[in-house]
């Protein structure tokens, strides 16, 4: 901790001297910023081509569409006129300064354990340092009835009943347990991981909001525009438990590592936030991470390849119609081994979006393409093409089923009614997907 | 008319191909602000190059999807002083590129350097076989810059491109199998070289048995997964054979747009605005200072941008028809030998030899990487005695088997009809049977081959095409014609059941109706005096120090190699000179 405070304070002293309180704000706008960027404010407020955090984005919800708002100070259409009160209310409680409650898709209960020094900081970037735009507010295309807004209070109630007390935070000691607690604190709290990496009920709360809720929390399986968000636990149905932490951390702040590459949801998460995200916090969230044990019944053993049909492959043998369209369509990056050449293009054996029960992400990706997020550290923006207009639903069908049960891999067997459905829930998606 | 002027900015690069992204990396990362002009559209690996659409040789090599088509701009050609030229109406000899890459989006990816050598052609020759070895005629000079100047960009260009390759030696020391005739590198290549295609294993067997030294050549096609120096990423090649004329869908072949422009992008002194032709550079009063460019945009708008440093990094020839349009520098004249603008305009000089095998010998010509194969180069440079020979020049002779595509590829012997029954049948018969054996020769510079502006044809915005008046010369029919005998005689040792030879007759005529390669250069070339050049050693015009012109325009006449790597290191040195010297003391490095 001193180690990073003490030039800090000099900094403080410097600026005290020169120019008071105004380099003081100015700090606190830099740091709120970063908050911003653990927060990953932008994935939801900032629409695609539009204006940087003046919302506009259509988030789907199983009643219809929701939009995020306008957080950007201009005074009629953001959050220009509201106090640090009215902002903090929201933050914690999810209640907006008019007095209605918000969907959970703004991810309230996770934000509510941050401590007052970021949420200080945050209201400052967001008031001060972010450009004012004029852009009002959509309303959900929700229909009415469903659209009123009192059942969410009553939701808010029962699912997130308690706004306080924020996790202790922003220790920078790099003792293993502190860096465990920052990390708990940046996953659990501005990270929101579990918004998406934690199953919900049927009403869509999160089944876990912490690590102590117990092993449900951050286990993955729940869907978020058609893409399956995997385990981040260490499990092996798509979970962590391969990965060692500097994995992780290679994987958030590039996008891609040797087992795999972001696609879908994730993109925008690593192009806002975790890219952008320092060293030592990527760490912490990495230290956390694998703190995680696996859920019950689910087994923790690492992947193991198996070559059998790399050796098929190689001979010239296809064991199904799937094998024959791999090698046809994909082997070129992927390889025959299903190796593929990490860092580049994903290795598809032991990677965890082919285990387990749903293979919705695996038919997505191939319908849709990717494209991976161009950051600082791995600039390139490498894409994945749509299959979506080359293969049919059969084809995609038998290809998921061949990949999820070669090399080792022990993923689902998919049908064509399964793809068809992806391929009708997807139609007007942007591809390649993430672009 | 002008309609408005962009913001100054501190540099303008005209052309968005490898010579404009490296200047814009180096200048960005010198500190500078940079606007670079592209004329053509925006590209990228996606959507251009996108699986499977990409490989689809009927709209890129037969419609020439990602080439200048003549109806945006072109040039007329004439043979001699007393023809008419007429336009190049069809795409055929060479296809020059457009759109953000350039070139480089659509190259094959052989990556060599030069040979010392040939950065001092004239002194050498003199020097090796006398004054009187030269004809009168052939108007070849040095280039005023050392091969151990350039080694440096040589090597880095390298570890940008991640290109394949075995060295021979490194800093003095023998390390591998590689080209004898290398002069010393300081370092490795980057990537190992690419495996050998059956084709060229043949051939290099076969080159071995007949007394020379067979080298796998330099290929900017990545032999393995690569993140160069700017953490720009390489995927594995998979020899598809989709290289010349395409975008690389599996990111493996070095482009602009896959090497460096994805850590450009990211760069805020950057701008790349694409669909902006460059119309002319201006000057101030004095004609000494550049003081910014005119281009047109899509929509037909002319603007103005200043800047304090202007790059010309367009395609070969139009660096030097940028300059006779803005009437910088002395356009040349054929009749005086006075001027410099357009004077010593070369090409390639190439010759095949094609094997016919029996049934039982598949050579699979599909397999294929643009820069991958086998070359000598025991006739390539100064490589061997030319005293008794009687001409300058030479050629690597290779096999590079780039990937026969369906169309394109329907090599038959000779004698075979050309359409019908029996044309099918040979084309079947033999598909899977062929290997072809190339020479790239050099083309040296004469007299009366050069650039100018066409009094005939003018373009849509008015301005008067670029003419090329441009012939074979004796000299190098003689040296395609003994490099080719030598060809042949590796082909013969490879055992086919057939030969066909093309190669040139004394008297023949530039022939523009078919594809022979788009390495053009000069124009407007580099040397040590501003009498017999346009710019100076560091790619500075010698009359107009802000104004820098790098390209293959400034290659004083023709290499063995194919130009890009000795292109992109030009560049790499162009680029040293301004952040080192000229951004201190803005003026001319070198005093005339």
């Amino acid at each position: 901790m001193k180690r990073r405070l003490l030039p800090v304070l000099a900094g403080a002293i410097c600026v005290l001297q020169s120019s008071g309180a105004y380099a003081d704000n100015a700090d606190l706008i830099k740091r709120g910023a970063y908050v911003a960027v653990l927060g990953d404010c932008e994935a939801c407020h900032t629409a695609h081509d539009g204006k940087y955090l003046a919302g506009g984005l259509a988030l789907q919800s199983p009643l219809g569409a929701i939009y995020s708002t306008n957080i950007t100070p201009d005074r009629n259409t953001g959050i220009g006129t509201w106090s640090y009160d009215d902002f903090v209310r929201l933050m914690r409680r999810g209640i907006r300064k008019d007095g209605s409650s918000v969907y959970p898709a703004m991810p309230y209960p996770s934000y509510s354990k941050m401590t007052d020094e970021d949420l200080q900081a945050l209201y400052a970037y967001l008031t001060q340092g972010v450009a004012p735009v004029s852009l009002k507010n959509r309303a959900p295309d929700i229909p009415w009835l469903l659209s009123a807004r009192w059942p969410l209070a009553i939701w808010r109630l029962l699912f997130a009943p308690s706004p306080a007390p924020p996790l202790p935070s922003a220790s920078y000691d790099e003792t293993p347990d502190a860096l465990v607690e920052r990390g708990r604190y940046l996953v659990e709290g501005p990270g929101h991981c579990g918004s998406c990496h934690t199953p919900r009920n049927l009403v869509l709360a999160e089944k876990a909001q912490t690590a102590t809720d117990g092993p449900k929390y951050l286990s993955g399986g729940f869907i978020v525009d058609n893409w399956v968000a995997p385990s981040l636990r260490s499990d092996d149905v798509g979970g962590l438990v391969g990965w060692t932490s500097e994995d992780i951390v290679a994987f958030l702040k590039t996008g891609r590592n040797r087992y795999g590459a972001t696609f879908g949801a994730m993109n925008g998460v690593i192009a806002h936030s975790t890219s952008l995200t320092n060293d030592h916090d990527l760490a912490a969230i990495a230290a956390f991470l694998k703190t995680l044990g696996p859920p019950p019944g689910v087994s923790v053993e690492t992947f193991r390849y198996d070559d059998a049909v790399s050796r098929q492959l190689f001979a010239g043998k296809m064991p199904s119609e799937g094998a024959k369209i791999y090698v046809d369509r994909c082997a070129a990056c992927h390889r025959t081994d299903g190796r593929g050449y990490p860092g580049v293009f994903p290795p598809l054996a032991g990677n965890p979006v082919l285990q387990g029960p749903d293979a919705t992400s695996a038919a997505h990706i191939i319908l849709s393409g990717g494209r991976l997020p161009g950051v600082s550290a791995a600039p390139s923006s490498l894409v994945m093409g749509s299959y979506r207009e080359v293969l049919d639903d059969q084809q995609i069908a038998d290809l998921v089923t061949f990949l999820g049960q070669s090399w080792g891999n022990h993923g689902a067997a998919m049908t064509a009614p399964q793809v068809a459905k992806i391929r009708q829930a997807t139609t007007d998606e942007r591809r390649p997907a993430g672009d | 008319m002008v309609s408005r002027s962009e913001k100054h900015t501190d540099v303008v690069i005209v052309g968005f191909g490898w010579v404009g992204a490296i200047m814009a990396r180096e200048l960005t990362q010198a500190g500078l602000n940079v606007v670079a002009l592209e004329r053509g559209p925006r590209r990228d690996t996606w959507p251009q190059g996108a699986y499977p659409s990409s490989i689809d040789e009927l709209t890129h090599n037969t419609r020439h999807a990602l080439f200048l088509q003549p109806s945006q701009s072109t040039v007329t050609v004439r043979h001699r002083e007393s023809d008419v030229a007429a336009p190049y109406r069809q795409l055929a000899a060479f296809l020059p590129g457009t759109g953000v890459g350039g070139a480089g989006l659509h190259w094959s990816g052989c990556h060599w350097r030069i040979s010392p050598a040939e950065l001092r052609l004239r002194s050498h020759y003199e020097e090796r076989y006398g004054k009187d070895f030269i004809p009168q005629d052939m108007t070849i000079q040095d280039w005023g810059v050392s091969y151990e100047e350039l080694e440096p960009h040589f090597a880095f260009a390298e570890s940008v491109f991640g290109t394949s390759g075995q060295a021979y030696k490194v800093n003095g020391k023998i390390v591998g199998d590689g080209n004898p005739f290398d002069a010393d590198r300081s370092t490795p290549f980057p990537l190992p070289a690419m495996k050998n295609t059956y084709s060229a294993e043949l051939y290099s067997k076969a080159a071995a048995e007949c007394g020379y030294h067979p080298f796998r050549i330099p290929s900017a096609n990545a032999s393995q997964a690569y993140t160069n120096p700017y953490g720009c990423q390489m995927g594995a090649c998979t020899f598809c054979g989709f290289c010349s004329g395409y975008a690389c869908y599996n990111y493996s072949k070095a482009s602009p747009n896959v090497n460096i422009f994805p850590a450009l992008e990211r760069e805020s002194r950057f701008e790349l605005r694409a669909e902006c032709d460059v119309l002319k550079v201006e000057t101030d009063s004095s004609g000494k200072k550049a003081t910014g460019v005119i281009y047109r945009t899509s929509k037909g708008e002319e603007v103005r941008q200043t800047a304090d440093i202007v790059i010309l990094a367009s395609f070969a020839y139009n660096n030097p028809y940028l300059l006779l349009l803005s009437r910088i520098g002395q356009p040349y004249d054929p009749k005086t030998g006075e001027g410099t603008v357009g004077r010593n305009f070369v090409y390639q000089n190439e010759s095949g030899v094609t094997l016919f095998f029996g049934q039982d010998k598949f050579t699979n010509p599909f397999i294929g990487a643009g820069g991958n194969g086998v070359a000598i180069d025991d006739f390539n440079a100064d490589n061997f005695d030319h005293g008794p020979l009687g001409f300058v020049g030479g050629a690597p002779i290779w096999v590079n088997q780039a990937g026969s595509k369906p169309i394109s590829s329907a090599t038959v012997p000779k004698g075979t009809p050309q359409w019908g029954a029996h044309w099918k049948k040979a084309v079947k018969d033999n598909f899977q049977h062929t290997i072809s054996i190339h020479a790239h020769g050099t083309n040296m510079a004469f007299r009366d081959c050069y650039l100018s502006l066409d009094p005939t044809y003018s373009d849509t915005a008015g301005r008067p095409l670029l003419r090329i008046t441009f012939n074979w010369h004796d000299n190098d029919v003689k040296m395609i014609r003994y490099v080719t005998d030598r060809m042949a005689d590796i082909g013969r040792a490879m055992k086919p059941e057939s030969m066909s030879i093309e190669t040139k007759e004394f008297g023949e005529e530039f022939d523009l109706r078919h594809y022979q390669t788009t390495h053009i250069a000069g124009g407007a070339i580099m040397g040590t005096s501003p009498k017999d050049s346009v710019v100076n050693r560091y790619l500075q015009h010698w009359e107009v120090p802000n104004l820098f012109v790098i390209g293959s325009s400034a290659f004083p006449q023709g290499i063995g190699y194919n130009p890009t790597g000795t292109v992109a290191a030009l560049a790499y040195w162009s680029a040293k000179a301004i952040r080192e010297r000229y951004l201190k003391s803005p003026g001319p490095m070198v005093q005339a």
